[in-house]
């Protein structure tokens, strides 16, 4: 599947801002199942530095600028190309048992568990706290294979919470949302890597895109206006790292658009910034995903 | 299990010549009730209690100090220290005040050959160190080749991703090193800590020395000890040759998180003794991801910055969001070559106490050498076989967490009950890889002067080196601490403990200690490379207001008070009312004030710093920004606001005592007095100075206006309030010799307004400032500002001020005078908000 993205960002502030200096990360992923043949960024104003991306400490593409000189406006419009060919998805019983995922990441010699394990630690928005191994627990009874467990999970956290997008916002602790049991994709996929790792399973944070329009017949999903958020769980070394959408309850295959990955939404966020000037500002994002004929 | 390479053990006296003890001998009576404890080394006696040799010197002088030399010598110690302002901020006084530092006035001694034999020790480590953040931050090969477990940088919260991938200018993440010491009771030095990322302590060791020096100036010449200033003239040339460009001449700047840091004192003096800039991050930006100091005449490149703010502040968009004290973009700049930064962004993680027991091995894996200087034994309890040794005899460990290093107290485990042991443990079990035990060693003890005699107390020795291009230089010294109380010794600054200065002696006993090498001659270079920062400048404005308003409030609360004392009379009583209207004029007094409660509203302000524009509060506001612009100020300037603050702190007590009050508001007369004098004969006359002095002769026109309207006001019914308004200005001489006369409204406002020669009047105030803005810089937006249209305007209203004219009108004192004083006013407070907008304006930030 071949799709035609579109995501423009604009800040708009109520004072004019001197100088800003931004980071993008929105030039999506080239993985195995997913190949980006085309990608450009327009900056609106022109950007007084605009630096040569560059691949952070996750593998993410990123692109530094700063804006220099008065403006009251930021306009990003990130325009790419991504085919699509999903990987097939192991059989969810014949996963391994979830304790020897945990165990194996445990371990102090280099490998492809314990190299994995980078995402098992705390991170800077996503704390490891008793309620959430309390709340795991259930789905991982002794021996279940992982991938059944973590799709337990998956439809447990969608049962939970309620898709809410004015219940939080950006800065709303994890903790804090779980408690209400409310919010949209970041904080679906926050709680549910607190979950994982809060039982020793290494989870990383998503983002990316969905399809805007779904095929007919096919249900339109969930965060499909803006950019979108989920959660790769790492499955023991033989089924690597299996994505898990628990905004809309399924494991994604080609609907789902890469772009990030990082330890929570902070490694990977699209578009931030640190602006000079005084006052407040507002922001409004359009994400147009369109699936187009191979 | 840890493998330890001990440096080798200190020189031992030859037993075969111990010093004979003798009852007549200074020095064996000295040391006849020094008692070190058994099963730990002592740093001045071996262990058959003879003095170890490379004491003798210092030994010998000491003995020769009668009780009343102790007393004047500690004495003077406290009194330097006052004077200097040393202090180290307590984050937990619930004043969030600062406290003096405390220092012993015994050094603690090394022979030559012991610290050069650490110094390599140190200098190998500085190596290491760095060449362990290269791999951790570049291809990792320490984790995939299994030198360093995973966890250890996967779980560090120190491991920076930002500064991932950097190919810091000259290799350099780590400079500048403090590393904490102690000797265990086999005699070799252990590395307890090291401190990588923001490392403290040299500007105090600095300060220590040049304190012990001028008190102990002869026995420390003649123990021949050596000088500290030749590490400073090392770490200048480290830090050119770590500039990216412009090595000849490198902007260098030391950047603080602000007054309120525990360590900001030493961030000032450092920056004073270096002659960099002392910067906030509110001072620097970020362009074409080069770095620049605002500065007075605009943005001036930075290619070293000496960062005392933590890691993670250091840059809101790729750090820590949530904080002020970074700059925006910093990473970036630093990864792409255009700044040295000392030290790297993320050279934190190396400060893991866990990787010691790794050292070793990562030693001879990364630079095919031998550990030379080993840690305190530690065992990481992320091992199953350590963890177990752990918790099968926990009585032997001192628990730390694994990361996070100097963050939370060390946890000595055979002091806890078994309750609390069992909760610790069972934490230890549930996060094994976030705790490290360490042996609870003996350490080392070294004397202490307890007012009465010495006493051993146990020793932790934080040195210094500084390294660039392969070169690293260890301070001949450092900060020694000792603990406050005998016994058990946890080394942290928060919870207070006593330093000392440390002395490393000569080895080459034929040749005088050599002096710092000589720097190039230059007469008179045009600028320094970087200017006065914008903040600095703002800093030293408000000084010039606040010292200046000190000053007239001190003035009239001390004119106002001398209407109470001695025998009262109707005209005093009219000027006591006269002053009672001045003070609510400037609004020093609230308007209800009657007679009756005027006393009580003249206690106040002596006494409550919650109020404003009292004594108290004026000193507060007084001693910020000199703090806030420490580094511009002299040493004596500095004295002298610590006396003031000294001085105003007895306000409250003299408060309610009119003698005593008096005499204190003369003395802080004579202390505002003895800055301004300093200020106008000793200080150079750059920027920084015209922005004190700008800000001085505001003040004074504001306040010599005000006054004048206020009594004019007066005058409609009697001229009571002539004498205590020439009082204030301090014309009341003048006035008398140029008129022979009681004081009249109109040659009193020619006196304080018109007259150009004196120095109190306002008119010679914008004569001044007229030639001071002359002076000033293009400012940040590089044109002219409003200043001075704006000063032009007032001197040439004041000058059609034709009072001869008034002479018959009527409305002369109730409205004409004060309308136009008021109007004046105005004008002064509008030159000072042009000057905030043309040249300090920092438009605050956030985030987006």
């Amino acid at each position: 599947m071949t799709y035609q993205i579109s995501h423009r960002t604009l800040y708009s502030y109520d004072a004019p801002v001197t100088v800003a200096h931004y980071i993008a990360r929105l030039e999506p992923r080239s993985l195995a199942s997913q190949s980006c043949p085309w990608h450009e960024i327009h900056i609106r104003p022109e950007p007084a530095c605009r630096a040569p991306g560059r691949t952070d400490a996750f593998g993410n593409l990123s692109v530094y600028f700063e804006i220099e000189g008065t403006h009251e406006q930021l306009e990003v419009v990130a325009r790419s190309y991504v085919r699509i060919t999903p990987n097939p998805l192991p059989d969810p019983a014949s996963t391994p048992p979830w304790e020897s995922v945990r165990d194996a990441c445990r371990s102090d010699s280099w490998n492809a568990d314990s190299a994995a394990a980078e995402f098992v630690w705390p991170s800077p928005l996503i704390p490891i706290l008793t309620e959430f191994a309390d709340f795991a627990t259930p789905s991982f009874p002794p021996a279940r294979p992982i991938l059944l467990a973590v799709q337990d999970l998956n439809a447990r956290l969608f049962k939970y919470f309620k898709f809410d997008p004015d219940a939080t916002d950006a800065a709303t602790p994890v903790l804090e949302s779980f408690k209400r049991r409310r919010g949209v994709c970041q904080d679906f996929a926050h709680v549910m890597i607190a979950c994982l790792r809060a039982i020793g399973i290494p989870a990383r944070y998503v983002s990316g895109y969905l399809e805007t329009i779904p095929p007919p017949g096919k249900p339109k999903l969930q965060g499909a206006d803006a950019s979108h958020a989920w959660v790769s769980i790492w499955c023991g070394e033989a089924a690597g790292w299996i994505d898990a959408d628990p905004t809309n309850n399924l494991l994604p295959s080609d609907q789902h658009i890469t772009v990030a990955w990082g330890r929570d939404f902070s490694d990977v966020s699209p578009l931030t910034g640190v602006s000079i000037g005084a006052g407040r500002q507002s922001l409004s994002v359009a994400v147009d995903v369109m699936a187009i004929d191979d | 299990m840890v493998q330890l390479h001990r440096s080798p053990a200190p020189a031992r006296p030859d037993p075969a010549s111990p010093v004979p003890p003798s009852p007549t001998d200074p020095i064996a009576s000295l040391i006849a009730s020094y008692r070190p404890a058994a099963g730990s080394q002592d740093e001045m006696l071996a262990p058959d209690g003879s003095l170890r040799p490379h004491w003798h010197t210092l030994a010998s002088h000491l003995a020769s100090l009668q009780p009343a030399h102790w007393n004047s010598r500690t004495a003077a110690i406290q009194r330097l220290l006052l004077d200097h302002g040393v202090t180290y901020n307590i984050y937990d006084d619930s004043k969030g005040a600062s406290r003096p530092w405390a220092l012993d006035p015994i050094p603690f001694i090394l022979s030559a050959e012991e610290w050069q034999s650490v110094a390599a020790g140190l200098s190998q480590r500085s190596r290491l160190l760095n060449a362990i953040l290269a791999d951790i931050y570049g291809p990792q090969h320490l984790l995939r080749e299994g030198w360093l477990p995973p966890v250890l940088v996967h779980a560090n919260p120190g491991f920076l991703r930002a500064a991932w991938g950097v190919n810091p200018p000259g290799d350099a993440f780590l400079v500048s090193s403090g590393t904490d010491l102690v000797r265990g009771p086999d005699g070799s030095w252990l590395v307890l800590a090291d401190r990588t990322q923001a490392p403290s302590g040299r500007g105090y060791a600095f300060e220590n020395r040049s304190i012990i020096a001028e008190v102990f100036g002869e026995t420390l010449e003649s123990c021949r000890v050596l000088r500290l200033g030749s590490f400073f003239h090392a770490e200048r040339d480290a830090l050119r040759l770590l500039a990216p460009t412009r090595r000849g001449s490198p902007g260098v700047v030391l950047m603080t998180p602000g007054p309120y840091n525990e360590t900001y004192f030493e961030h000032a003096y450092e920056a004073r003794l270096m002659g960099y800039p002392l910067v906030e991050g509110a001072d620097l930006t970020v362009r074409d991801r080069k770095l620049f100091l605002k500065t007075l005449e605009g943005l001036r490149r930075v290619d070293v910055l000496l960062r005392r703010v933590d890691d993670v502040f250091a840059d809101p968009l790729e750090l820590r969001a949530d904080t002020f004290l970074g700059v925006s973009g910093l990473s970036e700049a630093w990864r792409s070559g255009n700044v040295s930064l000392v030290n790297g962004i993320g050279s934190g993680v190396v400060e893991s106490p866990a990787l010691h027991p790794f050292l070793p091995g990562i030693c001879r894996h990364l630079l095919g050498e031998e550990l030379m200087l080993g840690s305190v034994p530690a065992w990481w309890c992320g091992q199953p076989r350590e963890l177990s040794l752990v918790l099968d005899n926990p009585s032997r460990w001192v628990l730390k967490p694994a990361f996070a290093s100097g963050s939370r107290d060390p946890v000595f485990l055979d002091e806890l009950s078994s309750k609390d042991l069992n909760n610790l443990l069972a934490r230890v079990r549930a996060e094994p890889h976030a705790w490290i035990a360490q042996e609870a060693l003996n350490l080392s003890t070294t004397p202490v002067w307890n007012g009465r005699q010495l006493e051993p107390r146990p020793l932790v020795w934080r040195a210094f080196s500084v390294s660039a291009a392969g070169v690293c230089t260890v301070m001949p010294g450092g900060l020694s601490r000792v603990s406050p109380v005998p016994g058990r010794f946890v080394v942290t600054m928060q919870r207070g403990s006593i330093s000392k200065d440390t002395w490393v002696l000569d080895s080459n006993s034929s040749s005088p200690p050599p002096d710092p090498p000589p720097s190039p001659i230059v007469l008179r270079p045009l600028r320094s490379p970087v200017g006065v920062p914008s903040r600095a400048a703002e800093h030293l404005f408000w000084l010039g207001r606040y010292a200046e308003r000190m000053e007239w409030h001190v003035r009239l609360v001390r004119t106002t008070l001398q209407r109470f004392s001695g025998e009262s009379s109707p005209s005093k009583e009219r000027e006591r009312l006269a002053c009672l209207r001045l003070l609510s004029g400037l609004e020093l007094a609230p308007p209800t004030t009657t007679a009756a409660s005027l006393r009580s509203e003249l206690h106040a302000l002596l006494s409550k710093p919650e109020r404003t524009g009292s004594i108290p509060d004026l000193a507060s506001r007084l001693r910020y920004n000199a703090a806030a612009a420490r580094d511009r100020l002299s040493d004596d300037s500095w004295r002298l606001f610590n006396r003031l603050e000294r001085d105003a702190a007895q306000s409250r007590a003299a408060a309610s005592d009119p003698t005593a009050a008096a005499g204190l508001l003369d003395t802080l007369i004579l202390d505002l007095a003895a800055f301004a004098g300093m200020q106008q004969e000793n200080m150079t006359r750059g920027h920084g100075w015209r922005f004190l002095e700008s800000g001085r002769r505001l003040e004074r026109a504001i306040n010599v206006l005000s006054l004048v309207r206020f009594a004019s006001q007066l005058c409609a019914s009697d001229n009571a309030a002539l004498s205590p308004l020439l009082e204030v200005c301090d014309s009341t001489m003048t006035y008398r010799r140029l008129h022979f006369a009681s004081p009249a409204l109109l040659p009193t406002a020619d006196l304080l307004l018109l007259n150009e020669e004196n120095p109190r009047a306002a008119a010679a105030q914008f004569q001044r400032l007229s030639r001071v803005f002359a002076e000033f810089p293009a400012g940040t937006s590089g044109s002219a500002g409003r200043e001075r249209e704006l000063l032009d305007a007032l001197r040439s209203d004041l000058a059609s001020l034709n009072l001869d004219a008034l002479r018959h009108s009527t409305e002369v004192a109730t409205t004409l005078l004060p309308s136009f004083c008021s109007r004046i006013t105005d004008g002064c407070e509008a030159i000072s908000a042009a000057l905030t907008e043309h040249f300090f304006s920092h438009a605050h930030r956030r985030d987006v």
